[in-house]
């Protein structure tokens, strides 16, 4: 066959908004050929996810229209009578979104959302289509797929439930497969086995794949052809191979050198900035090497030792506690100033409750932490609000962590009032002051969050948090939520923050390209405990522990050449850290490998996965 | 950070400050994903140089002060405007009522009962030949005092005890609820009964006969009917208290009372403002109950409740009787809804107006 599957020509989406209404995605055409794998890949507000909302038809009808065509098997989309359309959809074109926790019906069971679709489509009975529903879960590869048919969702993590609502796509046979951002919730290693698992359907099933990310990264994993979409534009299409080779267009590059690679930091000795690529004129700005920031005589800042929090479930008529999540398990390290310390892991695994034990927004359980050799852990109230002017957070999400009602000045100048570092007046110098040190214009300050960008909101939290003169900054996934250039230019401002005011760092983050480029040394977390700690050459170099590799393996490269280079993932799920109450956790020790790199002695379980992590 | 980045002066910066472009994301993206719904906002995001040098966006031409904002706001909120307007004349008429028709109250005329509008009369009569406007006015001052007196009881205890039981990690939260659902489970007939009974006579004593009423009748209705107040603000501040702008608060050393009046409170207020206004409705619906039932204000005074009670007997013949105060009573709640919603709205920088 050579006619495309689906050819969208010209095609434009337009919302009303106040009685005008606004065009966002302005022309845009692509074919997906059957067979093939077409990423639409760009940054928020492209217009990538709404592209394939309008290709569905599934934009609110009232208030959203779509123009151009979009050919499938020669019938126009846009041009389909509504009941005509809802049989396209699931059966011949089925979606995958973006949130397997809220695209699954909690209150029914997994066997009957996807026999739903068998019987609505292919008129199956219940029986059979409960069969095929056993069937399919076995080809998502669900364990004992027949006897968790009468589950309900909440019963599966994460990765599980995408790999039902991948199940649910294919029960009808699409001949094309529209995935929304499919991946982008999950866990590195899930994210893996799920592109693997989509892979491999693909093949079998002879579908095509309309892949909607952001990831560059996934991109080089799973597409034949790329669209990059910006601004509601296609501004590049072409191969895969051939776009990571030689983008033509600016941004395109752009986007591409903000892509952190994994490996690109091996011989750096230090954090290293991301190169800036103009968008318009494509002129790469390379960035200097930073300062060594590390006074190797100073006594850490931060001492962490056995560090131990612990979270009750409590359940049944009076309370009582019934067990108990070991969320952060005997976890030691220290942090000098001038240096960026990474938990990375996934999640689950026990590194934002270590950010905030030490912070002591929750209470551990047992363990010291020093700040400059007083421990934080013993300080009574008072003490320790005074205290916690030497250590700041930078949250994930910079909407949620700002105050919806207060204007960012308001909001930048309230730990200086709270701390009495100063009068009103003087509050009022130190946030312009402050605004314009992380980039953003003093005059802002009268605006109120929303009126923010992404980027500028975590910039603002940056100045927040600044406004103490903090020496110690825990930043919990502080860049996660970014888009990639925004992530690249919020990366390189903490580590100019971090050159000018000898910041430590202790930075969180499950994204290891973005730890390899700003750490000076690394810690793997497992389970609540630390299974490997080095530095940042040592870790990536030579990783030890097996999960430490596995971690590593499952990242993907951006780079469609080393496709397929990687080994076959297990299908392993994240051990599960609730224990009965009288869990006595192993004694665990560990060895040095080279000066400063520590590993966990590992026992028999991990020995099983290793051949695959290898 | 401005040093290192090249100008891209081409990328459309005035995106990042037009509010009816932020708020366009929600529609098509709650069927999909999260990343359009969060990001259509943050579409100005998505190109390197324009966090470092954003310039004036033309929302700056637009800022005013808090209250000047607020009012702003509000103003843009026809129906709430209207509302005020409404509510302003209802509380000027009772006000300045008796000066601009001072007719007595209990002028008893046999010669004219039961009239309908007319010049000498203009909302009509009653089965004693007594003045309706007259009495309407003066009904309207206690009516409207106890709505509003009752709701402020009614907000105040359920705004202290929900906080009370939001802020607790201990035993005060469940103990606090536990009492809130026993007044809800109390049977609030028998219970007002008996209450006045009890303290009636007391009352009377300090504050004088329709003092005394008053005081009572607002504890009474205040007092019962504080518990959704309560719960809605606990349930607001379980999910308020664990968001990251309150944990980042106390990152910066903010005292339990300083996270809960500067960043709990403030945005925990929306629904308590709704729920203040129904309160205010059902108050001066509960007084017409009490006073029905004989145990609200003396029959002698009128209330617009107590006028729309002795009017139903006649509702056939005087239909004029039970309209007028009707009409009162649906214009008071109907505006205060209104100006609830509008608040609402007005306090809430977020939403788009």
């Amino acid at each position: 066959m050579t006619a495309p599957l689906l050819d969208v020509q010209n095609l434009t989406t337009s919302f009303r908004r106040d009685g005008a209404w606004r065009e966002v995605v302005h022309g845009v055409s692509f074919t997906v050929n059957p067979r093939e794998t077409v990423a639409l890949v760009g940054e928020s507000g492209s217009g990538k996810s709404v592209s394939a909302l309008s290709l569905m038809r599934l934009t609110p009808r009232d208030s959203s229209r779509s123009g151009g065509r979009a050919l499938f098997e020669g019938r126009d989309l846009l041009a389909l009578p509504e009941a005509e359309m809802r049989k396209v959809r699931g059966d011949a074109i089925a979606m995958v979104f973006q949130e397997p926790m809220t695209s699954l019906n909690p209150v029914l069971t997994i066997g009957f959302q996807i026999a739903e679709g068998l019987m609505l489509h292919r008129g199956l009975t219940r029986d059979a289509a409960e069969a095929e529903a056993v069937r399919l879960l076995d080809r998502v590869r669900i364990p004992a797929a027949r006897s968790r048919l009468h589950d309900y969702p909440h019963r599966f993590s994460g990765g599980m439930r995408q790999r039902v609502v991948i199940a649910m796509a294919l029960a009808c046979r699409p001949k094309l497969l529209i995935a929304d951002e499919p991946t982008t919730a999950l866990d590195v290693t899930v994210q893996a086995q799920i592109l693997d698992l989509l892979k491999s359907l693909q093949d079998q099933e002879g579908m095509a794949v309309l892949f909607i990310t952001h990831d560059m990264g996934v991109v080089a994993e799973i597409a034949d052809r790329t669209v990059v979409m910006r601004h509601g534009r296609a501004v590049e299409a072409g191969d895969t191979a051939a776009i990571f080779r030689g983008a033509e267009h600016p941004y395109t590059r752009a986007l591409l050198s903000s892509v952190p690679r994994l490996g690109s930091m091996a011989g750096e000795p230090r954090p290293l900035r991301f190169p800036i690529v103009s968008t318009t004129t494509g002129a790469v700005d390379v960035p200097p090497a930073l300062p060594d920031t590390l006074k190797p005589a100073d006594r850490p800042l931060l001492q962490v030792s056995g560090l131990t929090t612990r979270f009750d479930i409590r359940g049944g008529l009076f309370g009582r506690t019934r067990g108990r999540v070991h969320a952060v398990e005997n976890v030691s390290f220290d942090l000098r100033a001038g240096e960026t310390l990474s938990l990375v892991g996934e999640s689950g695994c026990g590194k934002s409750t270590t950010g905030r034990s030490v912070l002591r927004l929750i209470e551990p359980a047992a363990g010291s932490v020093l700040l400059d050799g007083e421990d934080v852990l013993k300080l009574g109230p008072a003490a320790l609000r005074e205290r916690r002017k030497g250590m700041q957070m930078i949250f994930q999400d910079p909407f949620a962590s700002l105050d919806p009602r207060m204007t960012v000045g308001k909001a930048i100048a309230e730990p200086i009032l709270l701390n009495r570092l100063g009068n009103r007046a003087e509050a009022r110098e130190r946030t312009a002051d402050l605004l314009a040190r992380v980039g953003l214009s003093p005059d802002m300050a009268g605006r109120f969050p929303h009126e923010f960008s992404g980027g500028q909101r975590q910039r603002v939290c940056i100045a927040r948090a600044l406004a103490v003169r903090p020496r110690l900054i825990v930043a919990d996934e502080s860049v996660s939520a970014l888009d990639v250039s925004v992530k690249a230019q919020v990366v390189n401002l903490m580590l100019e923050l971090q050159a000018s005011l000898g910041l430590a760092f202790l930075f969180i983050s499950h994204d290891m390209a973005v730890v390899e480029r700003v750490s000076h040394r690394v810690a793997v977390m497992y389970l609540g405990e630390i299974v490997e700690m080095g530095p940042r050459a040592a870790i990536f170099g030579a990783p030890q522990h097996p999960y430490t590799r596995r971690l590593l393996a499952a990242v993907p490269v951006p780079d469609p050449a080393r496709r397929g280079a990687r080994a076959a993932l297990s299908v392993d799920e994240i051990r599960n850290p609730i224990r009965a109450l009288d869990y006595l956790p192993p004694e665990r020790r560990y060895r040095e490998v080279s000066p400063g790199h520590v590993v966990q002695v590992w026992g028999e379980d991990w020995e099983p996965a290793r051949p695959a992590a290898a | 950070m401005a040093g290192s980045t090249p100008a891209s002066p081409s990328v459309d910066l005035t995106v990042a400050g037009d509010p009816a472009f932020l708020g366009l994301d929600p529609s098509p993206a709650s069927a999909g994903s999260h990343l359009v719904s969060d990001g259509t906002a943050a579409l100005a995001a998505a190109y390197p140089a324009l966090a470092a040098a954003v310039p004036d966006a033309p929302a700056v031409d637009r800022r005013r002060s808090g209250a000047g904002e607020v009012w702003f706001r509000f103003s843009r909120h026809r129906l709430a405007l209207a509302s005020v307007f409404v509510l302003a004349a209802l509380v000027l008429g009772v006000v300045l009522g008796p000066v601009l028709w001072p007719t007595a109250i209990d002028d008893i005329d046999f010669s004219a009962m039961l009239q309908g509008p007319s010049a000498a009369h203009p909302f009509g009569t009653d089965d004693l030949g007594q003045d309706l406007l007259a009495r309407m006015i003066y009904g309207g001052r206690i009516s409207l005092a106890v709505g509003v007196a009752a709701m402020l009881v009614a907000t105040v205890v359920g705004l202290t005890v929900g906080s009370l039981a939001g802020m607790s990690r201990g035993a005060l939260g469940p103990l606090l609820m536990w009492v809130t659902d026993l007044f809800l489970a109390l049977p609030q007939l028998p219970l007002l009964l008996l209450l006045i009974y009890l303290f009636r006579d007391a009352l009377k004593r300090v504050f004088g006969v329709e003092g005394g009423v008053f005081v009572m009748i607002v504890l009474v209705i205040g007092g019962l009917g504080w518990m959704p107040v309560a719960r809605l603000v606990r349930a607001q501040f379980l999910s308020l208290r664990e968001k990251e702008f309150v944990e980042a608060a106390r990152s910066q050393g903010g005292t339990t009372l300083h996270l809960v009046l500067r960043h709990i409170l403030p945005n925990a207020l929306g629904p308590v403002i709704v729920a203040g206004t129904i309160e205010v409705s059902s108050a001066i619906i509960a007084e017409s109950t009490l006073s029905f039932l004989g145990l609200g204000f003396p029959p002698d005074i009128p209330t617009w409740g107590r006028i729309l009670f002795d009017a139903k007997d006649h509702l056939d013949t005087a239909t004029h009787w039970a309209l007028f105060p009707g009409l009162a009573i649906f214009l008071t709640v109907l505006s205060i809804n209104f100006i609830g919603d509008g608040l609402r709205d007005a306090l809430d920088a977020r939403r788009v107006v």
